[in-house]
């Protein structure tokens, strides 16, 4: 009884697939308009025959197009995937292993509410706030509120910011972004910081702090926007100023408002796993390239200039900060050589689509050197406490960036003035360098003044702070009830 | 019966268990522990910042055992534990009030 069901069923099944095959043909199950492969245009007239052939010429452009959509938005895809990795488990890793054993979790759900809260503020109005073009008058600096509830956000393209993938592919990418900026600033205040306030202090953050800066480099007639015609064209390829100044020179802005940690700097507070910051700087090296090779925002030929000269940055850097820890500390330690590595990654950031691979080595190796000298001697003489040296790191590192890519950027890796137009310093344009300043200083002027407004006002209502007796405890127990590592079960 | 407390180098854990299992001390107990006495510990950099460690590993094996196998079970752990440099460890030994086989309330000297 039971076969004879089912092999009714396959039949059916069958007779089925059959008929569609028959009556839809490959058209039915193929996502783009196939090309026809010809037309015979035997014993048709003159006329008949050019309109055949104009039409063949339509369906061809066409097909075209579908073709290299695909391309680049399978890649776009990607690169927003392997950006959002970066974030968790990446930095969640990176930083967690950097803590003490009581704030591992606090530590990654840092990170993670980032993951969370970011992109539904990015759907609400942030997405609107950096790329919208409803600023008015306002619209050099500001996107305005037009596509707020990703309003005309849909799936055709928009061919100032990406002409081949859908807008919602953009929008998706740059959302990545939006979550790892205030993420790397967790660094600064980490072990110290209220969970409710870290989240009103970030929804504010990306508001007034990342959407302007996004919208000034990126965005329609943003100030420093070098691809779209701004007042002060800024080189920053995939966020060396947007991303890593602003979340580092934040970084530093909280740190010393919120103070040292209890016991800083007497009381040891060394890493509890390198282990998993090891994990993590991997993640993030390997994720970096959708950081950087997705800002093509194509799979093209300058994807991957970008996807060589981050490799070779992250190198060099690994290998310059651990020649400094060596020389200068006898030994390199795994920790120096991961945060060489994103050091290097850090700087070459702006860079990636503008120099060419021995200049992405050269950036690499001083932003490893530099970045280690920040880290080791430039906060013990300042004494502040950035805890895992988001300052040292990013800050410092991407503001290092920036101004090399002044100095390194090529016209022949990206003809972004003009085809033959020297871009950089050292191709014969010192001029923009000037730019780049300009482009580092609005960063830093934008994070200091209102990180500090932020800072001041969530201070005053929610509180920013954990209590001495929750901070000695640990933030996993005393802001979420769990511990990282139960040694009983 | 007396109970032995042996601090040992986490390198001689197997060659103790082995000698200790040879003469006939069937049970014990081990703990990962850290400490020190008169050796010195390490400096470890992390960032750049320099900590000094003295709270060494080392490994605690705790055992009772019958009167009359205390001397052989001490000569067994010395025997194997030596190197001869400081940070070998240390034994102690302390009297035992009791002892009782949770299984079968065994109690005394058949309970070990």
């Amino acid at each position: 009884m039971r076969l004879s069901v089912v092999k009714v069923f396959v039949s059916l099944l069958l007779v089925l697939m059959a008929g569609g095959m028959v009556l839809g043909g490959t058209a039915a199950m193929a996502q783009t308009a196939a090309a026809t492969t010809g037309t015979s245009t035997a014993g048709m007239s003159d006329s008949a025959r050019l309109s055949a052939l104009e039409k063949q010429q339509a369906d061809n452009a066409t097909a075209i197009a579908a073709a290299q959509s695909a391309g680049d938005n399978s890649w776009m895809l990607v690169s927003a995937a392997l950006v959002l990795m970066m974030s968790g488990p990446g930095l969640a890793l990176f930083y967690g292993g950097l803590v003490r054993k009581k704030n591992i979790l606090g530590t990654m759900m840092q990170t993670f509410a980032m993951m969370a809260v970011i992109t539904v503020l990015w759907a609400l109005v942030t997405y609107s706030l950096a790329f919208g073009d409803g600023g008015g008058s306002l619209h050099a600096f500001i996107g305005g509120v037009h596509n707020a509830f990703l309003h005309n956000v849909g799936l055709t393209p928009d061919k100032d910011y990406a002409g081949t993938i859908p807008l919602q592919t953009f929008m998706i990418y740059q959302l990545m972004f939006a979550i790892i900026t205030p993420a790397l600033i967790t660094g600064a205040f980490a072990e110290r910081m209220k969970f409710s306030g870290m989240l009103v202090f970030m929804v504010l953050w990306a508001i007034f702090v990342y959407s302007p800066m996004a919208h000034m480099v990126w965005g329609k007639h943003g100030l420093l926007n070098a691809s779209l015609g701004g007042m002060f064209p800024t080189l920053d390829f995939a966020g060396g100023t947007v991303v890593h100044v602003t979340s580092g020179v934040s970084a530093l802005v909280t740190a010393l408002y919120l103070g040292k940690r209890l016991g800083y700097p007497k009381v040891p507070m060394p890493p509890h796993s390198v282990v998993l910051s090891f994990i993590g700087a991997c993640l993030l090296w390997v994720g970096w390239f959708g950081f950087n090779a997705g800002s093509a925002l194509a799979a093209s030929s300058l994807a991957t200039s970008a996807f060589v000269a981050t490799h070779f940055g992250a190198a060099a850097a690994a290998i310059g900060w651990s020649a400094a820890e060596w020389i200068r500390q006898g030994k390199p330690s795994a920790l120096g050589a991961i945060s060489g590595c994103v050091a290097g990654l850090v700087a070459i950031t702006p860079a990636a689509g503008f120099v060419t691979p021995m200049s992405a080595l050269w950036i690499g190796l001083i932003a490893g050197v530099v970045c280690y000298l920040m880290v080791v001697k430039v906060k013990a003489m300042f004494g502040y406490d950035d805890s895992l040296d988001a300052f040292g790191v990013h800050g410092a590192g991407g503001t290092l960036g920036a101004l090399l890519t002044g100095v390194f950027a090529n016209s022949v890796i990206n003809p972004i003035f003009g085809a033959g137009k020297p871009t950089g310093l050292l191709e014969g344009n010192g001029h923009q360098l000037l730019n780049q300043i300009v482009g580092v200083a609005i960063a830093w002027s934008i994070s200091i003044v209102g990180t500090l407004v932020i800072l001041f006002v969530v201070d005053k209502t929610v509180g920013l702070r954990v209590n001495e007796e929750d901070e000695r405890e640990g933030l996993d127990l005393s802001q979420h009830g769990e511990e990282g590592y139960d040694w009983a079960h | 019966m007396q109970k032995i407390e042996a601090v040992i180098q986490p390198s001689k854990l197997d060659a103790v268990k082995d000698a200790l299992v040879e003469i006939g001390v069937e049970g014990m107990t081990i703990t990962e522990a850290r400490g020190h006495g008169r050796q010195k510990g390490h400096t470890e950099f992390y960032r750049g910042r320099e900590y000094s460690v003295d709270l060494l590993p080392k490994v605690k094996v705790e055992m009772v055992v019958k009167d009359e196998m205390l001397e052989k079970a001490i000569q067994a752990i010395i025997t194997a534990a030596r190197t001869g440099k400081i940070g070998d460890g240390k034994i102690f030994v302390s009297k035992v009030d009791e002892a009782i086989r949770i299984r079968n309330d065994e109690r005394g000297e058949i309970a070990l």
